[in-house]
């Protein structure tokens, strides 16, 4: 390996100053567990979900959204395609543990690097399919609602509409918010996606 | 003429050979038969033993020994399914294995085939990393990566699972000598800023201690620390598995600390105001209670693994490195630091508080310990078993070597002694001893064929107490003495057992007979012996730190009255 005699890359987002380390934060000045997300770089292997996925399930910590899709390009690393993979994942946990995670996400061998991307100003985006009842009554107040939140019709029928709209988790979660008083039959969300700005690395 | 085409099972052999090893430790069965078949005409040396997890302790007890990684060969099902406390135990003490497992032919896979489990599901959790080849071409690259990610960096157990057709059919692929791994760093020297920090902060530490873990063991880091103890003016603690980094007869030398650590040993740790760790983890079994430990103490922790740092415990300076490249590059960077005083201290408490217990009442599983490093036992290698007796040997026999020191820490692995011992005496040659309970010897006895068979120089010293002492001790301490399931009745004569598969043995019930026992099993070495010491049923390990307690609150000998359940882990 080329590099096999640097020094601790791994994690190194961890390594605060260590003479201006805070001391550990009282977890009871946590009142709700913020969410955090995740981004990873893989090597795409069967069972490389169930690796990542049992780092958070054997700390007993849910994944609350998690997105996988091939990864084009790799920032420096030859792969052939189809050889890498992206994930996008959201959980929630104290920042102790979160740490943890990440490292022991890091030290996966299929794993090629995990970012911690709480707190960075990022690009990120979300997808949602809605089916509603739609009848005479109640169409135009939908499209309405639709129209402002640019959410495309696509799927027009006599009794139901799908909608589907992409933009950041809080509108996705507003459009539902506004939709809920008609009828919601069915709804899917894809999960969060995320792009470092800039030069940054995802 | 036809030109004999490599198989599957024929490549994995050859690329075995290449990366030089000798033994494989392995049980044979049906979707491994094809790797078996190719060793027929390798030079390879199989050991057929009798158990799987017997043959992931003996890799385990034959790469701790030597560093070089230990090769294991079963067959599918519950072949592979009984490594499983093997891979554990290797992964929980960074133990470079190798595990090959059979399984059913790649079509089959997932329909419930005979002997079929999913192997590479239920390992997960317990390898450094795992591969199923679906592939015959890519044995050889699987083979090199396996290899390299056992042995470099943290060394943890591989786990590769081996589909019969793929064993079975043509491997034409070439061999492969590099690996791409990205994202995989070895790390190496430490940071140098970082040291100039630890230097300036060892430098001003009046009360400074050095805490050595198994990682110094895997890196060879020993005479580096010894150089940085000797010159900084510094005492050496060490864990469990830390046990012959450092030469544990020298006068800077405290000997083990943690829960059943010498009373100087975390007296030390308690008062000290700086504390560094090298390769070890703040593991329970050392820290008890958390927020009592050292929190006055400035902490430097060096390790391999980064995902160790601020898990336990919050460094103050975190250095990530092999810790002999760290402390090699420290040395040159301390002068001596003012620790007289500390030294006066710390000399009190050895005179105050020496590792003692009761000469009387009949024989004491210490002082067979004790006979058996005063008679040798620092030339020989030592493994155990996990119990009372282990933390006795821990105590009594002092290690002087590095890799002769062979026990399950962080898995705690009862049945991990006696094989571990017949693997590092056939990686060595050299006489090894296991101490081994009553209880825990039970558990892979049948391991004795293996050993007959091989003639290896193991000497398995029984501490028959008739109880799984360490239970017993806690129901006795902690639990108004009310005995469950710790009492074992039934237990076999095990001379006769012993002498069943060949091997001589010995009684020992007297002080008196101990001496000449061990000199007789020191001096034979054409096989396997056993001596069984029978010892007082009811005795207890001190120094102790009851589990989740503050190191002050740690008990010289049994109080006078009833103690509180422990709140610590187990």
């Amino acid at each position: 390996m080329a590099s096999s005699s640097t020094t601790s890359p791994r994690g190194t987002n961890f390594e605060l100053d260590p003479g201006k380390a805070p001391r550990k934060l009282s977890v009871a000045d946590i009142t709700t567990p913020p969410l955090h997300t995740i981004s990873l770089l893989v090597r795409n292997k069967p069972g490389v979900l169930v690796r990542v996925s049992l780092v958070f399930s054997r700390r007993g910590y849910n994944i609350e959204s998690l997105v996988v899709s091939p990864a084009i390009s790799t920032g420096g690393i030859e792969g052939a395609p189809g050889e890498f993979s992206r994930m996008t994942i959201t959980c929630s946990g104290d920042p102790d543990t979160l740490e943890q995670i990440i490292k022991q996400l890091e030290k996966l061998i299929d794993v090629v690097h995990a970012i911690d991307h709480t707190g960075q100003s990022v690009i990120e985006s979300e997808l949602v399919l809605v089916k509603l009842k739609a009848d005479l009554k109640n169409r135009t107040e939908i499209l309405q609602v639709a129209e402002n939140y640019r959410a495309k019709v696509v799927d027009y029928g006599p009794e139901s509409l799908i909608l589907r709209c992409a933009g950041d988790s809080d509108k996705i979660d507003a459009l539902v918010g506004l939709l809920r008083p008609f009828e919601i039959i069915e709804l899917v969300r894809s999960g969060k996606i995320l792009m470092a700005r800039g030069l940054e690395e995802t | 003429m036809l030109q004999k085409i490599t198989t599957g099972g024929e490549k994995v052999i050859q690329c075995l050979e290449r990366e030089g090893v000798e033994v494989i430790f392995g049980y044979s069965g049906g979707a491994a038969m094809p790797i078996f078949d190719a060793l027929v005409d390798s030079k390879l040396k199989l050991v057929l033993v009798r158990h799987e997890q017997g043959a992931t302790h003996m890799a385990d007890g034959y790469a701790r020994a030597t560093g070089k990684p230990g090769v294991v060969l079963v067959t599918s099902g519950p072949g592979a399914t009984n490594c499983v406390t093997g891979l554990l135990t290797a992964l929980m003490d960074s133990v470079p294995m190798i595990v090959l497992t059979g399984q059913t032919i790649t079509s089959m896979l997932g329909k419930d085939a005979f002997q079929e489990a999913d192997v590479t599901g239920i390992t997960y959790p317990v390898v450094k990393h795992s591969y199923l080849v679906k592939n015959a071409a890519d044995i050889p690259r699987v083979m090199k990566e396996a290899f390299f990610i056992a042995t470099t960096g943290r060394p943890g157990p591989v786990l590769i699972d081996l589909p019969k057709d793929i064993t079975q059919g043509p491997c034409p692929a070439p061999f492969i000598d590099t690996v791409s791994l990205p994202g995989y760093v070895i790390p190496g020297r430490g940071n140098p800023a970082l040291l100039a920090k630890a230097a300036a902060l060892l430098q001003r530490s009046r009360k400074p201690v050095l805490y050595v873990g198994h990682g110094a063991v895997i890196s060879g880091a020993g005479p580096a620390i010894v150089a940085l103890a000797n010159k900084l003016g510094a005492p050496i603690v060490n864990t469990l598995l830390g046990k012959g980094a450092c030469p544990e007869d020298a006068a800077n030398h405290l000997g083990m600390l943690g829960m059943h650590g010498t009373a100087y040993a975390n007296k030390a740790v308690a008062n000290c105001d700086l504390i560094m760790a090298i390769g070890a983890r703040w593991d329970d079994r050392i820290t008890g209670k958390l927020s009592e430990f050292c929190k006055d103490a400035v902490k430097i922790h060096v390790d391999i693994d980064v995902a160790e740092f601020n898990k336990v415990v919050r460094p103050d300076v975190s250095i990530n490195g092999d810790a002999r490249l760290v402390i090699e590059d420290l040395v040159p960077l301390v002068e001596r630091a003012e620790t007289t005083d500390w030294w006066k201290e710390i000399t009190a408490w050895r005179k105050q508080f020496p590792l003692k217990y009761a000469k009387k009442g009949g024989l004491r599983a210490q002082y067979v310990l004790d006979r058996l490093d005063k008679l040798g036992g620092r030339e020989c290698i030592i493994t155990t078993d996990v119990g009372q007796h282990q933390m006795w040997a821990a105590q009594f026999c002092l290690t002087t070597k590095n890799r002769h020191w062979l026990s399950s820490g962080g898995a705690g692995t009862m049945g991990f002694g006696f094989p571990s011992a017949i693997g590092a005496a056939m990686a060595t040659g050299k006489p090894t001893w296991c101490v081994v309970g009553d209880g825990g010897f039970q558990m892979t006895s049948c391991e004795m064929a293996t050993a007959a068979l091989q003639k290896v120089p193991v000497k398995i010293l029984i501490i028959n107490n008739s109880y799984l002492g360490m239970i017993r001790q806690w129901q006795e301490l902690f639990f108004d003495n009310r005995i469950s399931g710790a009492d074992l009745e039934g237990n076999p004569d095990f001379i006769k057992l012993a002498g069943a598969y060949g091997i001589p043995g010995k009684r020992v019930k007297r002080a008196g007979d101990v001496d000449k026992a061990l000199r007789w099993a020191m001096a034979y070495n054409e096989g396997p012996c056993l001596i069984e010491a029978e010892v007082v049923k009811e005795d207890n390990v001190f120094p102790m730190i009851p589990a989740g307690a503050a190191i002050r609150d740690m008990i010289i000998e049994k109080p006078k009255v009833r103690m509180e359940k422990p709140s610590g882990s187990t």
